[in-house]
Protein backbone atom coordinates (compact mmCIF):
# COMPACT_ATOMS: atom_id res chain seq x y z
CA UNK A 1 0.00 0.00 0.00
CA UNK A 2 1.46 3.32 -1.01
CA UNK A 3 0.75 6.31 1.18
CA UNK A 4 -0.96 8.19 -1.65
CA UNK A 5 -3.53 10.97 -1.47
CA UNK A 6 -6.65 8.79 -1.52
CA UNK A 7 -5.34 6.65 1.31
CA UNK A 8 -4.44 9.71 3.35
CA UNK A 9 -7.85 11.31 2.87
CA UNK A 10 -9.63 8.04 3.71
CA UNK A 11 -7.43 7.59 6.76
CA UNK A 12 -8.19 11.07 8.11
CA UNK A 13 -11.92 10.67 7.53
CA UNK A 14 -12.01 7.23 9.20
CA UNK A 15 -9.80 8.35 12.08
CA UNK A 16 -11.78 11.49 12.88
CA UNK A 17 -15.14 9.73 12.51
CA UNK A 18 -14.07 6.79 14.70
CA UNK A 19 -12.75 8.99 17.51
CA UNK A 20 -15.73 11.36 17.23
CA UNK A 21 -18.23 8.50 17.44
CA UNK A 22 -16.29 7.11 20.40
CA UNK A 23 -16.64 10.47 22.16
CA UNK A 24 -20.36 10.57 21.34
CA UNK A 25 -20.69 7.15 22.94
CA UNK A 26 -19.43 8.53 26.25
CA UNK A 27 -21.74 11.54 26.37
CA UNK A 28 -24.94 9.80 25.17
CA UNK A 29 -27.45 9.61 28.02
CA UNK A 30 -29.44 6.80 26.41
CA UNK A 31 -27.57 3.44 26.33
CA UNK A 32 -29.17 2.66 22.96
CA UNK A 33 -27.52 5.76 21.50
CA UNK A 34 -24.22 4.54 22.96
CA UNK A 35 -24.72 1.21 21.19
CA UNK A 36 -25.41 2.98 17.87
CA UNK A 37 -22.23 5.05 18.34
CA UNK A 38 -20.33 1.82 19.00
CA UNK A 39 -21.58 0.47 15.66
CA UNK A 40 -20.29 3.63 13.95
CA UNK A 41 -16.88 3.20 15.62
CA UNK A 42 -16.78 -0.46 14.55
CA UNK A 43 -17.54 0.33 10.90
CA UNK A 44 -14.87 3.03 10.76
CA UNK A 45 -12.28 0.80 12.43
CA UNK A 46 -13.18 -1.82 9.82
CA UNK A 47 -12.38 0.84 7.21
CA UNK A 48 -9.00 1.38 8.87
CA UNK A 49 -8.38 -2.37 8.59
CA UNK A 50 -9.12 -2.13 4.86
CA UNK A 51 -6.52 0.66 4.53
CA UNK A 52 -4.06 -1.59 6.36
CA UNK A 53 -4.67 -4.29 3.77
CA UNK A 54 -6.55 -6.67 6.07
CA UNK A 55 -9.82 -7.17 4.25
CA UNK A 56 -10.68 -10.37 6.10
CA UNK A 57 -10.33 -8.63 9.45
CA UNK A 58 -12.62 -5.83 8.26
CA UNK A 59 -15.33 -8.31 7.29
CA UNK A 60 -14.84 -10.32 10.49
CA UNK A 61 -14.99 -7.11 12.49
CA UNK A 62 -18.32 -6.12 10.95
CA UNK A 63 -19.76 -9.64 11.21
CA UNK A 64 -18.68 -10.29 14.80
CA UNK A 65 -18.86 -6.84 16.37
CA UNK A 66 -21.72 -5.16 14.54
CA UNK A 67 -23.53 -8.40 13.81
CA UNK A 68 -23.19 -10.24 17.09
CA UNK A 69 -21.78 -8.16 19.94
CA UNK A 70 -23.79 -4.97 19.49
CA UNK A 71 -26.94 -6.99 18.80
CA UNK A 72 -26.28 -8.81 22.08
CA UNK A 73 -25.96 -5.43 23.81
CA UNK A 74 -29.24 -4.25 22.29
CA UNK A 75 -31.03 -7.46 23.28
CA UNK A 76 -29.84 -7.05 26.85
CA UNK A 77 -30.92 -3.41 26.88
CA UNK A 78 -34.34 -4.53 25.68
CA UNK A 79 -34.60 -7.31 28.27
CA UNK A 80 -33.47 -5.15 31.18
CA UNK A 81 -35.73 -2.27 30.09
CA UNK A 82 -33.68 0.69 31.25
CA UNK A 83 -36.66 3.06 31.60
CA UNK A 84 -38.00 0.94 34.44
CA UNK A 85 -34.71 1.01 36.35
CA UNK A 86 -33.42 3.97 38.36
CA UNK A 87 -31.46 6.62 36.46
CA UNK A 88 -27.72 6.36 36.08
CA UNK A 89 -26.11 8.70 38.57
CA UNK A 90 -22.74 10.16 37.59
CA UNK A 91 -21.21 11.96 40.54
CA UNK A 92 -19.04 15.06 40.27
CA UNK A 93 -16.16 13.21 41.85
CA UNK A 94 -16.15 10.71 38.97
CA UNK A 95 -16.25 13.51 36.39
CA UNK A 96 -13.46 15.54 37.97
CA UNK A 97 -11.26 12.50 38.52
CA UNK A 98 -12.13 10.52 35.40
CA UNK A 99 -11.81 13.18 32.71
CA UNK A 100 -8.33 14.44 33.72
CA UNK A 101 -7.12 10.84 34.04
CA UNK A 102 -8.54 10.09 30.59
CA UNK A 103 -6.92 13.18 29.08
CA UNK A 104 -3.63 12.20 30.73
CA UNK A 105 -3.87 8.71 29.20
CA UNK A 106 -4.75 10.18 25.80
CA UNK A 107 -1.82 12.65 25.87
CA UNK A 108 0.54 9.91 26.98
CA UNK A 109 -0.63 7.60 24.20
CA UNK A 110 -0.43 10.31 21.54
CA UNK A 111 3.07 11.36 22.61
CA UNK A 112 4.32 7.77 22.51
CA UNK A 113 2.57 7.16 19.16
CA UNK A 114 4.04 10.24 17.50
CA UNK A 115 7.46 9.41 18.89
CA UNK A 116 7.45 5.90 17.42
CA UNK A 117 10.44 5.77 15.07
CA UNK A 118 10.38 4.59 11.47
CA UNK A 119 10.57 0.80 11.32
CA UNK A 120 13.95 -0.33 10.05
CA UNK A 121 14.29 -3.08 7.47
CA UNK A 122 16.28 -5.31 9.84
CA UNK A 123 13.35 -6.02 12.19
CA UNK A 124 10.73 -6.64 9.52
CA UNK A 125 8.92 -9.97 9.53
CA UNK A 126 8.47 -12.80 7.08
CA UNK A 127 5.50 -11.39 5.14
CA UNK A 128 6.58 -8.48 2.92
CA UNK A 129 3.99 -7.38 0.30
CA UNK A 130 5.65 -9.53 -2.38
CA UNK A 131 5.26 -12.70 -0.29
CA UNK A 132 1.67 -11.79 0.55
CA UNK A 133 0.75 -11.42 -3.13
CA UNK A 134 2.61 -14.65 -3.93
CA UNK A 135 0.43 -16.44 -1.38
CA UNK A 136 -2.67 -15.09 -3.14
CA UNK A 137 -3.66 -12.14 -0.95
CA UNK A 138 -3.85 -10.92 2.62
CA UNK A 139 -6.47 -13.48 3.66
CA UNK A 140 -4.30 -16.37 2.48
CA UNK A 141 -1.29 -14.88 4.28
CA UNK A 142 -3.36 -14.58 7.45
CA UNK A 143 -4.44 -18.22 7.11
CA UNK A 144 -0.83 -19.35 6.61
CA UNK A 145 0.21 -17.58 9.81
CA UNK A 146 -2.88 -18.66 11.75
CA UNK A 147 -2.72 -22.36 10.92
CA UNK A 148 1.07 -22.73 11.07
CA UNK A 149 2.32 -20.59 13.94
CA UNK A 150 -0.88 -20.18 15.93
CA UNK A 151 -2.54 -23.60 15.71
CA UNK A 152 -2.62 -24.21 19.45
CA UNK A 153 -3.99 -20.75 20.36
CA UNK A 154 -6.59 -21.25 17.60
CA UNK A 155 -7.75 -24.48 19.26
CA UNK A 156 -7.67 -22.70 22.61
CA UNK A 157 -9.94 -20.00 21.21
CA UNK A 158 -12.49 -22.62 20.23
CA UNK A 159 -12.39 -24.07 23.75
CA UNK A 160 -12.84 -20.54 25.12
CA UNK A 161 -15.88 -19.95 22.93
CA UNK A 162 -17.44 -23.26 23.99
CA UNK A 163 -16.83 -22.45 27.66
CA UNK A 164 -18.28 -18.95 27.21
CA UNK A 165 -21.39 -20.30 25.49
CA UNK A 166 -22.03 -22.86 28.23
CA UNK A 167 -21.30 -20.25 30.90
CA UNK A 168 -23.71 -17.75 29.36
CA UNK A 169 -26.47 -20.37 29.16
CA UNK A 170 -25.94 -21.42 32.79
CA UNK A 171 -25.82 -17.81 34.02
CA UNK A 172 -28.87 -16.64 32.07
CA UNK A 173 -31.16 -19.57 32.86
CA UNK A 174 -34.16 -18.97 35.10
CA UNK A 175 -33.46 -19.19 38.81
CA UNK A 176 -35.77 -21.63 40.58
CA UNK A 177 -37.89 -20.29 43.41
CA UNK A 178 -36.19 -22.34 46.13
CA UNK A 179 -32.77 -21.21 44.90
CA UNK A 180 -33.83 -17.61 44.84
CA UNK A 181 -35.01 -17.68 48.45
CA UNK A 182 -31.37 -17.31 49.48
CA UNK A 183 -31.16 -13.81 48.00
CA UNK A 184 -32.73 -10.69 49.52
CA UNK A 185 -34.95 -8.81 47.11
CA UNK A 186 -34.08 -5.22 46.42
CA UNK A 187 -36.81 -2.81 47.50
CA UNK A 188 -37.66 -1.45 44.05
CA UNK A 189 -38.29 -4.94 42.67
CA UNK A 190 -41.70 -5.48 44.23
CA UNK A 191 -43.19 -2.08 43.39
CA UNK A 192 -43.00 -2.58 39.64
CA UNK A 193 -43.74 -6.29 39.56
CA UNK A 194 -47.47 -5.89 38.83
CA UNK A 195 -46.80 -4.15 35.52
CA UNK A 196 -44.06 -6.63 34.68
CA UNK A 197 -46.35 -9.59 35.34
CA UNK A 198 -48.67 -8.30 32.65
CA UNK A 199 -45.82 -8.15 30.17
CA UNK A 200 -45.11 -11.16 27.99
CA UNK A 201 -42.81 -14.04 28.82
CA UNK A 202 -39.89 -12.28 27.17
CA UNK A 203 -39.34 -10.48 30.44
CA UNK A 204 -38.38 -13.12 32.97
CA UNK A 205 -36.68 -10.63 35.30
CA UNK A 206 -39.54 -9.44 37.43
CA UNK A 207 -41.86 -12.32 36.66
CA UNK A 208 -39.62 -14.32 38.89
CA UNK A 209 -39.65 -11.83 41.72
CA UNK A 210 -43.44 -11.51 41.53
CA UNK A 211 -43.89 -15.11 42.61
CA UNK B 1 4.82 7.60 7.41
CA UNK B 2 1.22 6.88 8.31
CA UNK B 3 1.97 4.31 11.04
CA UNK B 4 2.05 7.05 13.67
CA UNK B 5 -1.43 8.14 12.57
CA UNK B 6 -2.84 4.66 13.18
CA UNK B 7 -1.11 4.51 16.57
CA UNK B 8 -2.63 7.87 17.52
CA UNK B 9 -6.11 6.63 16.57
CA UNK B 10 -5.58 3.47 18.60
CA UNK B 11 -4.35 5.44 21.61
CA UNK B 12 -7.27 7.90 21.42
CA UNK B 13 -9.86 5.11 21.17
CA UNK B 14 -8.26 3.34 24.13
CA UNK B 15 -8.19 6.55 26.19
CA UNK B 16 -11.83 7.26 25.33
CA UNK B 17 -12.82 3.76 26.43
CA UNK B 18 -10.87 4.08 29.68
CA UNK B 19 -12.47 7.46 30.38
CA UNK B 20 -15.88 5.93 29.75
CA UNK B 21 -15.24 3.12 32.22
CA UNK B 22 -14.22 5.77 34.77
CA UNK B 23 -17.07 8.24 34.36
CA UNK B 24 -20.08 6.15 33.29
CA UNK B 25 -21.97 4.15 35.94
CA UNK B 26 -24.32 2.22 33.69
CA UNK B 27 -23.02 -1.35 33.67
CA UNK B 28 -23.93 -1.97 30.02
CA UNK B 29 -22.33 1.27 28.84
CA UNK B 30 -19.21 0.36 30.83
CA UNK B 31 -19.04 -2.96 28.94
CA UNK B 32 -19.39 -1.03 25.66
CA UNK B 33 -16.48 1.20 26.73
CA UNK B 34 -14.37 -1.92 27.30
CA UNK B 35 -15.20 -2.87 23.71
CA UNK B 36 -13.98 0.58 22.64
CA UNK B 37 -10.67 -0.04 24.44
CA UNK B 38 -10.35 -3.38 22.63
CA UNK B 39 -10.98 -1.58 19.33
CA UNK B 40 -8.11 0.81 20.08
CA UNK B 41 -5.82 -2.13 20.84
CA UNK B 42 -6.94 -3.83 17.60
CA UNK B 43 -6.06 -0.77 15.51
CA UNK B 44 -2.59 -0.65 17.07
CA UNK B 45 -2.00 -4.38 16.55
CA UNK B 46 -3.12 -4.27 12.91
CA UNK B 47 -1.04 -1.16 12.17
CA UNK B 48 2.14 -2.63 13.63
CA UNK B 49 1.46 -5.91 11.83
CA UNK B 50 1.12 -4.10 8.50
CA UNK B 51 4.23 -1.94 8.87
CA UNK B 52 6.38 -4.72 10.34
CA UNK B 53 5.45 -7.00 7.39
CA UNK B 54 4.31 -9.60 9.90
CA UNK B 55 1.03 -11.48 10.22
CA UNK B 56 1.18 -12.02 14.00
CA UNK B 57 -0.67 -8.79 14.76
CA UNK B 58 -3.51 -9.64 12.40
CA UNK B 59 -3.77 -13.09 13.99
CA UNK B 60 -3.88 -11.45 17.43
CA UNK B 61 -6.75 -9.25 16.22
CA UNK B 62 -8.64 -12.43 15.31
CA UNK B 63 -8.07 -13.74 18.84
CA UNK B 64 -9.03 -10.37 20.28
CA UNK B 65 -12.36 -10.58 18.42
CA UNK B 66 -12.90 -14.06 19.86
CA UNK B 67 -12.12 -12.99 23.40
CA UNK B 68 -14.32 -9.89 23.02
CA UNK B 69 -17.26 -12.04 21.93
CA UNK B 70 -16.77 -14.42 24.86
CA UNK B 71 -16.35 -11.52 27.30
CA UNK B 72 -19.54 -9.80 26.14
CA UNK B 73 -21.54 -13.03 26.26
CA UNK B 74 -20.45 -13.73 29.84
CA UNK B 75 -20.64 -10.11 30.97
CA UNK B 76 -24.16 -9.59 29.71
CA UNK B 77 -25.28 -12.96 31.11
CA UNK B 78 -23.94 -11.86 34.51
CA UNK B 79 -25.85 -8.58 34.18
CA UNK B 80 -29.09 -10.39 33.30
CA UNK B 81 -28.63 -12.81 36.21
CA UNK B 82 -27.77 -9.91 38.53
CA UNK B 83 -30.79 -7.87 37.48
CA UNK B 84 -33.09 -10.69 38.67
CA UNK B 85 -31.79 -10.26 42.20
CA UNK B 86 -30.97 -6.54 42.23
CA UNK B 87 -32.99 -4.54 39.68
CA UNK B 88 -30.44 -1.72 39.47
CA UNK B 89 -28.35 -0.47 36.58
CA UNK B 90 -26.00 1.76 38.56
CA UNK B 91 -22.87 -0.18 39.49
CA UNK B 92 -22.34 2.05 42.54
CA UNK B 93 -25.52 0.59 44.05
CA UNK B 94 -24.12 -2.95 43.89
CA UNK B 95 -22.22 -2.46 47.14
CA UNK B 96 -23.53 -5.19 49.44
CA UNK B 97 -20.02 -6.66 49.78
CA UNK B 98 -18.61 -3.37 51.09
CA UNK B 99 -20.32 -3.88 54.47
Amino acid sequence: MADNLETTVAFWYLAIAAVGAGALMLVARNPVHSAISLVIVIFHVAGLFVILGAGFLAVAQIAIYAGAIVVLFLFTLMMLDMRRLPEERVTHRQIWLGIPLGILLAVEGVVVSIGTPEISESIKGAFPPATVSDLGGSTQALAVALFNDFTLPFLGASVLLTAATIGAIVLARRVEAHEQADFPQAASGSSTSETAAEADAAEPVLEESAR
Amino acid sequence: MILNGFLVVGALLFALGATGVLIRRNAIVMLMCIELMLQGANVTLAAFSRYLDDQAGFVLVVFSLTVAAAEVAIGLAILVALSRVYPVVNVDQLDSLSG
